[in-house]
């Protein structure tokens, strides 16, 4: 079993136009990593130098399992064989 | 070209007068692929701000989930501007991020929480270029008869 990575429209354009996707790794930041590997261009999406060391971008949320990373290790989150992760952007502006 | 019911102008326009002078948001869903709003979901300003606003990262993961298994997809995103025009900000240009929805913008500007118009426009926001859109309010929510009451 992998884990299902579930890709927001506006990311589909990395995936072909897939829904989801699978991947693999034991934390976040090892699954984007593998998903770039896939799919290249989406980790930039995901992600952003934040003074010298790689965050998640303030405006991407990502849920394992329906958790707010965030709350969980941020790109340190664990995962396992047949997690669940969502993507979604933040609908937000000003 | 945005086609909206009557009732669900009216419910966006409400929501935006509540909340002034805070920000006011959330979408309007409908039919994957049909680009008929049909299903008002107000939602919370998390930011709770003037001059900001942003669903709550819950309530998101939940609204998203909920249009999933409904064959949804937000058609309308909306949200009010309390004390500029009707027009999509820097921030609303940079962080649009459903290139199929259509944007509407309400300015609370001019009567705030009291009786009285208010601007409201649609935009598409695609790749941060904006381009405004007619609107067209139909009297009925009944799908079969949008059709005809939008040429009158």
């Amino acid at each position: 079993m992998a884990i299902e990575v579930r890709i927001p429209t506006i990311l589909r354009t990395y995936t072909d136009g897939a829904k989801a996707v699978e991947g693999a790794g034991g934390t976040l930041s090892a699954l984007i990593d593998d998903l770039e590997g896939n799919h290249p261009g989406i980790k930039d999406r995901l992600v952003e130098d934040k003074s010298g060391s790689i965050d998640l971008r303030r405006f991407v949320n990502v849920y394992i399992n329906d958790e707010d990373v965030r709350f969980i290790g941020g790109l340190d989150a664990e995962l396992a064989d047949g997690d669940q992760v969502v993507v979604l952007p933040a609908v937000a502006g000003g | 070209m945005l086609t909206i019911a009557q009732e669900i102008f009216h419910a966006i326009v409400a929501h935006a007068k509540r909340d002034h002078p805070d920000e006011a948001c959330g979408v309007v869903a409908g039919p994957e692929g049909s680009d008929r709003p049909e299903r008002f979901i107000p939602m919370v300003n998390a930011a709770g701000s003037p001059t900001f606003y942003e669903f709550d990262s819950t309530e998101l993961l939940r609204l998203y989930k909920e249009m999933d298994a409904r064959d949804e997809e937000p058609v309308v995103v909306y949200h009010s501007h309390t004390a500029t025009e009707a027009y999509p900000s820097r921030t609303d240009i940079g962080l649009a991020s459903e290139p199929n929805a259509h944007y509407v913008l309400v300015s609370t500007r001019e009567h705030g929480n009291s009786e009285g118009p208010v601007e409201f426009r649609s935009y598409r926001i695609i790749d941060g270029v904006v381009t405004e859109e007619e609107v067209t309010i139909v009297p009925l929510t009944n799908p079969q008869q949008t059709e005809e009451a939008s040429t009158p």
